[in-house]
């Protein structure tokens, strides 16, 4: 699967540490990791391993001390990031999908996926066309004028996705999309993961801790003391 | 997409509830301006009614307002042969208290010679005052009606004419006498007072024909300062234009007054500012996850501050818009005159933009400070 294609995450030397001397925390060690499209991968550890770490400096959240990161192709650090507009560089390349679905409570479903497509510059009409073949697409499209409060949990996780995937991004992660769920609903998200990777080309990167998603992945990473290895 | 709107419109109820809030307390603040606006007016009130363009007063006094002043009465026929003078008139100024329909009542009694100067500038209902018949004329204020009696010392008066606009420089509503009545009120005795006088001997004088102040009109080409000037040759008198009195009433007479209300509505718009920078800021903590995912998700700043700068300015003004009608609705509610000017309006609510922009600074580096990683956190 991936022999013909060009990592759509390609991570290079990546350190990561917090403080100096004797308060000095590595929270990542020389990580070097490609991710494929169509890839869906799990990142495993024990709290405090530096999962967390690894996704924000993946998302372009935190900075790395060391290291070289590759996003879609695009040098993005090179020891020092290479773009000042890294909130843009987010919004083009990268789609977050949170524990806690994270949506704005006082926008209705169509409005959380057409926030970003709004900020992406697509005309008003667009943006709604298009959040709603995605809130079609991730089966709730019968719920796009519910506010979030009134969303059941596997509805307001489908609506985040929806929001993740508005701006066609090639790079999705999910911080424990499945926590709050059941294994029905976990599952059923899982597969959406799977079917967006596949139909967007897209590289797809779970954080989690849900033993029953484990045979879901493509590939699981298993972090520990920042050190990353591969099962 | 207008993201404030949109966060106003799903918390409508609580954010309107915000907005009643300060509109009650910048609705305080405009009434403060009204109270301040209003203790000048009514201290100015009587001498722009009266008109006059020159005051003739007792020698020594800055009178008849800011001090009792008595001259003799025919000082007006003196001033009346002054080159310049076009019309004259003899005034009385006096405070009482009444009652009417059994409730206390005080009033400015002003005495004047029908047919002269210091007479009511309109009569809004019934007519003037014809002689000395213990007839009066009363500011509508007074909430006397034409047809009334009212019992001003020893003597019964009726009410045949109301008149607006005719308040003392302390609130009171005026009422207008025949300067002999005015007189007669000022200066009898009451019966026990004449009995104890006359058993001392002493010689009971039941009126002086003494008045407050001469005032004067000039002529439209005529000097008002060489017009004061001969008259203060006299010596025995002091005497003023109107632009003068005007100083004295607002810079004495209410002086302490309007230097407190102007002190307490300042520190009125310094207690909204606060207010309004920590509304502002309660706002933006409320948000503070949505502000880090819109962050996260690639929102630039302006959308940020626009969100949080659009909802103060939103509240500042529809609170404003609020409070300013409460007080517009309520303001005759008031005991003392309000006077709310458009201009009034419209600076405070410029105040209120700034005051909203500048609370809106602390909110915005709040929310600009924060994580997108927060965003991420369970």
């Amino acid at each position: 699967m991936t022999e013909n294609k060009k990592p759509l995450i390609s991570i290079k030397n990546l350190s990561k540490h917090f403080g100096e001397g004797e308060t000095r925390v590595d929270a990542l060690r020389d990580i070097n990791l490609d991710i494929f499209p169509e890839q869906v991968v799990g990142l495993l550890g024990p709290s405090g391993s530096g999962k967390s770490t690894l996704l924000n400096v993946i998302g372009c959240i935190l900075e790395p001390t060391t290291g070289q990161i590759e996003l879609d192709g695009e040098l993005v650090y090179d020891d020092h990031w290479l773009r000042s507009d890294l909130r843009g560089l987010r919004l083009e390349k990268v789609g977050f999908i949170f524990q806690a679905h994270n949506l704005m409570p006082f926008l209705s479903s169509m409005d959380n996926v057409a926030v970003v497509l709004d900020l992406a510059g697509y005309s008003a009409s667009a943006a709604r066309t298009r959040a709603g073949e995605l809130l079609e697409y991730l089966e709730v499209g019968n719920r796009v004028e519910a506010f979030p409060g009134s969303l059941s949990g596997g509805e307001a996780q489908r609506v985040a996705i929806a929001r993740a995937l508005a701006n066609k991004p090639r790079i999705v992660l999910a911080d424990e999309p499945t926590a709050a769920l059941d294994s029905d609903r976990a599952g059923i998200v899982m597969d959406l993961l799977r079917k967006v990777a596949i139909d967007q080309q897209a590289a797809v990167i779970v954080v989690t801790h849900d033993e029953k998603i484990y045979d879901r992945f493509d590939q699981i990473f298993h972090l520990r003391d920042g050190i990353l290895s591969q099962t | 997409m207008n993201l404030a709107y949109r966060d106003v419109r799903h918390n409508f109820g609580r954010f309107m509830v915000t907005c009643l809030g300060l509109s009650l307390l910048l609705g305080v603040v405009l009434a403060m301006i009204g109270i301040y606006r209003g203790l000048i007016a009514d201290a100015l009130e009587l001498v722009d009614t009266i008109d006059a363009d020159i005051w003739v007063v007792e020698k020594g006094t800055r009178g008849p307002f800011a001090e009792s002043s008595r001259i003799p009465r025919d000082t007006r026929e003196s001033v009346a042969r002054i080159f310049g003078v076009k019309s004259v008139g003899a005034v009385t100024f006096q405070s009482i208290e009444t009652e009417s329909d059994g409730k206390k009542l005080r009033l400015y009694v002003i005495g004047y010679e029908p047919g002269q100067l210091g007479g009511p500038k309109y009569i809004t209902q019934g007519r003037g005052l014809t002689g000395r018949n213990f007839e009066a004329v009363v500011d509508s204020r007074t909430g006397l009606d034409i047809g009334d009696h009212i019992q001003l010392g020893r003597n019964g008066f009726t009410i045949v004419g109301t008149t607006v606009n005719a308040v003392s420089s302390g609130g009171e509503p005026a009422i207008y006498l025949s300067l002999d009545d005015a007189q007669k009120l000022q200066f009898d005795l009451s019966p026990s007072a004449t009995r104890r006088e006359r058993a001392r001997g002493a010689v009971v004088v039941n009126s002086t024909d003494t008045v407050s102040a001469v005032i004067a009109r000039t002529s439209p080409n005529a000097s008002n300062d060489n017009i004061v000037k001969a008259i203060e040759r006299w010596k025995h008198f002091a005497a003023m234009t109107e632009e003068q009195q005007g100083i004295i009433l607002t810079q004495s007479v209410v002086e302490k007054a309007r230097k407190q209300i102007g002190m307490f509505t300042a520190i009125l718009i310094l207690v909204s500012a606060v207010i309004i920078a920590l509304i502002i800021h309660t706002m933006t903590m409320d948000k503070i996850r949505e502000i880090a995912t819109l962050k996260l998700i690639g929102a630039p700043d302006r959308v940020i501050i626009g969100l949080i700068v659009q909802q103060a300015l939103a509240m500042g003004l529809i609170g404003f818009a609020m409070g300013g009608f409460l007080i517009f609705n309520i303001q005759d509610f008031f005991p003392k005159r309000l006077v709310l000017q458009p201009m009034d309006g419209l600076s405070l609510a410029g105040v209120v933009v700034v005051i909203c922009l500048l609370s809106s600074i602390y909110g915005v580096y709040t929310a600009l400070k924060v994580d997108p990683a927060k965003a991420l956190a369970g």
